[in-house]
């Protein structure tokens, strides 16, 4: 398909702006001014219409496929959110700021402390900020908070201890905030080893991250036992929040002793994932983190007023422009409104239950390294189907070609061809059936004729493509006219 | 049963599912959760419908303060957005979608984002761009570690009239880093820019300064950029989109890094997000950006296609030696943002960036024209500029937000030398009786 840029047509005009009300201005001085007018797609309303809803076709989605991508809770996403967002749409965030402000945005504050009151009681901690605007912007901000804990407190601390099964973020935000990283392997029960574990833990140590249920999908029997370790050296307990969905009401990170956790909104509480974003992250703590949270920070008054407080003496500073993804925000206020108290644990619970089932129907023609009672999602191998030389990417090609979006593969790094299936309590049973069905086929097409998979997918717009011919080239900018 | 629910499995369903993997009960998944980890409490209220919802959250926008009059910047803007950015967007195979992992599933987001990728280089005058980042504070952040990457140096000198919530946010991130960070006195304009290039040194990694500056002012960064190149430094430059329709781009004016906030290119103000952070640079630096990169090839058969490319910068596959630690970015706000520049054009949106210069001109000149109101920018502004009021400026914002004018950014919130001076914003969208309007009660809120 064409490039909006190769559809450009000189002189031709799409939305019009309001005539100018006011007298011209003198011409900015010539060094200023721009010489050359930045070459933008020229072409009709319609044009930009067609363009963008042809693209819109060229993708799989929620609403138009099952799309079971583990580690990223693909539910589906209430159109009433969207509604909800929108009333929202016209307020300045800079309204709040000014002296006294605060009266005029009520509704938008109230909106933003109410949502991590709420998300402070789901996840059992004492107070939250909504400012990070993605997971891994909510680990950065977290293990900054932990830092300042550590500094305020004197203690000398270079480490961040990781399970090799974490997510690739962990590691990549403790390095942002200057810690270097300790990577614990995983046991053959599937969760991090405890005796390594036990080994790495000295206090200079300041931090243990961890995804509880972890990438594999499993609850880690021993995480009290962990918390109560890193606290014996003063270490404190992140909780990567990426894989909520398979807990709430159930269990509550700071009830079992974590310190910090983010949530990710555009996971666990049903916000769109806009195609790689914009998510939200917020991040909630224990007491004594509070002090350190960042600015701005949003207060309710005995009043019952809302308003935005001078940041602490130990606040760690500003992490966002305003008040972080404040639309994210809204949908998620919206999503828990909605579903309430008993709709939130019936999520977690059919959540659990539909990958369960995808396991139990699967296991018998999939490798299931960790062979146990998962949460929320399941993790087969392609190994057996290796041997025929067909890869988890080639049953993922599959996949495509039979309308389902593939699951998360080579994901967890410690599962040889990871296929990575989290169905989400959105999806039917039918659906389940006909997407077990399709992968019952790929496993049998593996034994049949494994030769067939090297041409999928057949039947969408591009074959497969050459990535090293991109990384090689870097063609990120069209040059052309 | 007024309770909003997205579980569609009947209980008879989940009894053949159950009786499939031979459960007897749900809560028999979750017995390798044992007891003593078990939720103390789950405190929250009963669920409702979307009515309800709806209801309830039109009464509580309700609660701030309607239709203000905005004249007040400070990084986010109330620009006019062409209804097609809103349909267009919406469409759900865009926003309910995720990062394209899967490429030829995925044609759709990763062609726009190509495409958003070189509006961003057309913009900003630079030769790479990645598929954006937060928000403009966070992506000048990000611009500084890169610049420390690229240099292996660890000393940064900022102006201070960059924006102050961005220079924040900057010093968030550098505050555990062995980096030393010199921020420049705030100067209204670039007249002399003499103190922020005597500050350059060979252990400088970059300069970073905004244009047009906090205050409004609009520069000619090249001697800047001379100075910087010559001691081995970079020169990062945060820019506003919108002016770029009319001011000389960064690129231009010898920039290496480019950064800025999307917000005013089709984001509403949505209380400060989502908008997006955007990046671009030099060719040279593509291996040191952060975030996920679109880059283009062909597929088996010789067709163009797009991919997610040099993943190896990332945290999934790099982990801690990632050059950034982001994962999801703004990608639908960033297709906000090229749909918006597709539906304007080249040459509507040179008339965007014009109009928004000549309303703030026609404001300068009115509320110049007020006794005891000074203007301060010596130089050219694009559409904001800072006056000086013959009294505390947080007092007369004040008045003015109880007439439903949001006047401007008091400065002293910033600067507190600068008490009676605040910042005006003129975008398109204010008409010239908004304009008459605020020049009269700022006179009569002047005289009382």
């Amino acid at each position: 398909m064409q490039l909006i840029y190769e559809k450009s047509v000189p002189g031709r005009r799409g939305v019009r702006l309001p005539a100018s009300d006011v007298p011209a201005a003198p011409e900015l001085p010539a060094a200023l001014r721009r010489q050359e007018p930045a070459p933008l797609p020229e072409a009709s309303e319609l044009d930009v219409v067609r363009h963008f809803t042809s693209l819109s076709r060229r993708n799989f989605s929620v609403d138009t496929n099952f799309y079971p991508l583990g580690s990223c809770t693909m539910k589906y996403n209430a159109k009433a959110l969207e509604e909800a967002a929108k009333l929202f749409a016209p307020y300045h965030p800079m309204v709040p700021l000014l002296p006294h402000g605060a009266s005029f945005s009520q509704g938008c504050l109230g909106l933003a402390y109410e949502l991590g009151a709420t998300l402070a009681e789901i996840t059992g901690m004492d107070e939250v900020t909504t400012q990070p605007m993605a997971g891994a912007h909510g680990e950065m901000t977290g293990i900054m908070l932990i830092a300042a804990y550590h500094e305020a407190k004197g203690n000398r601390k270079k480490y961040v201890v990781v399970p090799d099964s974490s997510h690739g973020t962990n590691p990549a935000s403790a390095a942002m905030v200057g810690y270097e990283i300790i990577t614990v392997p995983t046991a053959p029960y599937g969760d991090m080893d405890l005796d390594k574990f036990r080994e790495v833990m000295t206090d200079e140590v300041a931090a243990v991250m961890m995804t509880c249920p972890n990438t594999l999908g499993l609850f880690n029997p021993h995480i009290q036992e962990i918390c109560d370790i890193a606290h014996d050296h003063d270490a404190l307990m992140y909780y990567d929040g990426a894989n909520l969905n398979a807990i709430l009401g159930k269990v509550r990170p700071g009830d079992v002793g974590f310190d910090v956790i983010h949530v990710n909104l555009h996971k666990t509480f049903g916000t769109p994932h806009g195609g790689g974003g914009p998510g939200s992250g917020p991040v909630g703590v224990k007491k004594q983190l509070v002090p350190f949270l960042p600015a701005p920070r949003i207060v309710k008054y005995d009043d019952g007023c809302y308003g935005v407080d001078a940041p602490a003496h130990g606040s760690i500073g500003r992490t966002s422009g305003f008040f972080g993804n404040f639309g994210v925000m809204a949908k998620a206020f919206a999503y828990i409104t909605m579903l309430g108290r008993d709709g939130l644990i019936q999520v977690s619970e059919q959540a659990v239950l539909n990958a369960n089932y995808v396991m139990s129907r699967l296991k018998d023609v999939y490798d299931l390294p960790y062979d146990q009672t998962c949460m929320h999602e399941c993790v087969f191998s392609a190994a057996r189907q290796v041997k025929n030389g067909v890869h988890a990417i080639d049953i993922a090609k599959f996949l495509i070609d039979k309308g389902y979006h593939p699951p998360t593969v080579y994901f967890p790094l410690i599962v040889k061809e990871a296929i990575m299936i989290e169905p989400t309590e959105t999806e039917s049973k039918e659906t389940l059936d006909a997407f077990i069905a399709v992968m019952r086929e790929a496993a049998e097409l593996a034994e049949s004729d494994p030769a067939v998979f090297a041409e999928f997918p057949k039947t969408m717009p591009v074959t497969r493509l050459d990535e090293t011919k991109a990384a090689r080239e870097q063609n990120v900018c069209y040059f052309g006219c | 049963m007024s309770t909003a629910s997205y579980c569609p499995n009947t209980p008879e369903e989940v009894r053949e599912m159950l009786a499939a993997m031979g459960a007897s009960s749900i809560e028999d998944l979750f017995r390798p959760i044992s007891p003593a980890l078990r939720a103390r409490s789950f405190d929250l209220p009963e669920g409702m419908s979307e009515f309800e919802m709806l209801h309830r959250f039109e009464h509580l926008a309700g609660k701030n303060a309607q239709h203000l009059s905005h004249f007040v910047g400070g990084g986010y803007y109330d620009h006019l957005i062409p209804a097609v950015v809103d349909h267009l967007s919406g469409r759900a195979e865009f926003y309910t979608a995720y990062t394209p992992y899967q490429p030829e599933c995925s044609q759709g987001t990763l062609q726009a984002l190509f495409e958003y990728q070189t509006a961003i280089c057309r913009l900003t005058g630079m030769e790479v761009s990645n598929a954006s980042l937060y928000d403009g504070g966070t992506a000048l952040a990000e611009a500084a570690m890169m610049a420390l990457r690229i240099t292996g140096r660890n000393r940064l000198v900022i102006d201070g009239a960059v924006n102050p919530f961005h220079r924040e946010i900057v010093r968030t991130y550098l505050a555990n880093l062995d980096v030393e960070l010199v921020e420049i006195g705030p100067k209204l304009g670039m007249e002399d820019d003499l103190r922020l290039r005597a500050t350059i040194d060979d252990a400088t990694a970059a300069v970073l300064v905004q244009n047009p500056n906090f205050f409004g002012s609009v520069s000619d960064f090249r001697r800047l950029a001379a100075d910087a190149h010559a001691a081995g430094a970079l020169l990062v430059v945060s820019a506003y989109p919108v002016a770029l329709g009319l001011v000389e781009s960064p690129g231009a004016m010898g920039a290496d890094i480019v950064v800025g906030d999307g917000q005013s290119l089709g984001n509403p103000l949505s209380f400060g997000g989502p908008s997006f952070g955007f990046i671009a640079s030099r060719k040279e630096y593509i291996r040191n950006l952060p975030g996920r990169i679109i880059g283009e090839t062909v597929d088996k058969k010789g067709e163009r296609g797009f991919v997610l490319t040099l993943q190896a910068r990332e945290q999934h596959i790099k982990r801690h030696k990632a050059t950034s630690n982001i994962c999801s970015n703004q990608g639908l706000c960033a297709l906000r943002g090229l749909i918006f520049l597709s539906s304007l054009g080249t040459q509507g949106f040179a008339e965007l960036a014009r109009l928004n210069y000549d309303k703030a001109e026609y404001a300068k000149k009115v509320l110049g024209a007020i006794g005891g109101v000074e203007v301060m920018n010596g130089g050219a502004t694009f559409n904001e500029f800072t006056v000086c009021l013959p009294k505390i400026a947080e007092e007369v914002v004040v008045a003015l937000l109880r007439k439903g004018i949001a006047a401007g950014v008091p400065l002293g919130l910033h600067y507190p030398e600068m008490e009676r001076c605040m910042v005006v914003t003129v975008t398109e969208k204010r008409t010239r009786e908004e304009i008459d309007t605020f020049a009269r009660h700022l006179e009569g809120i002047l005289c009382s």
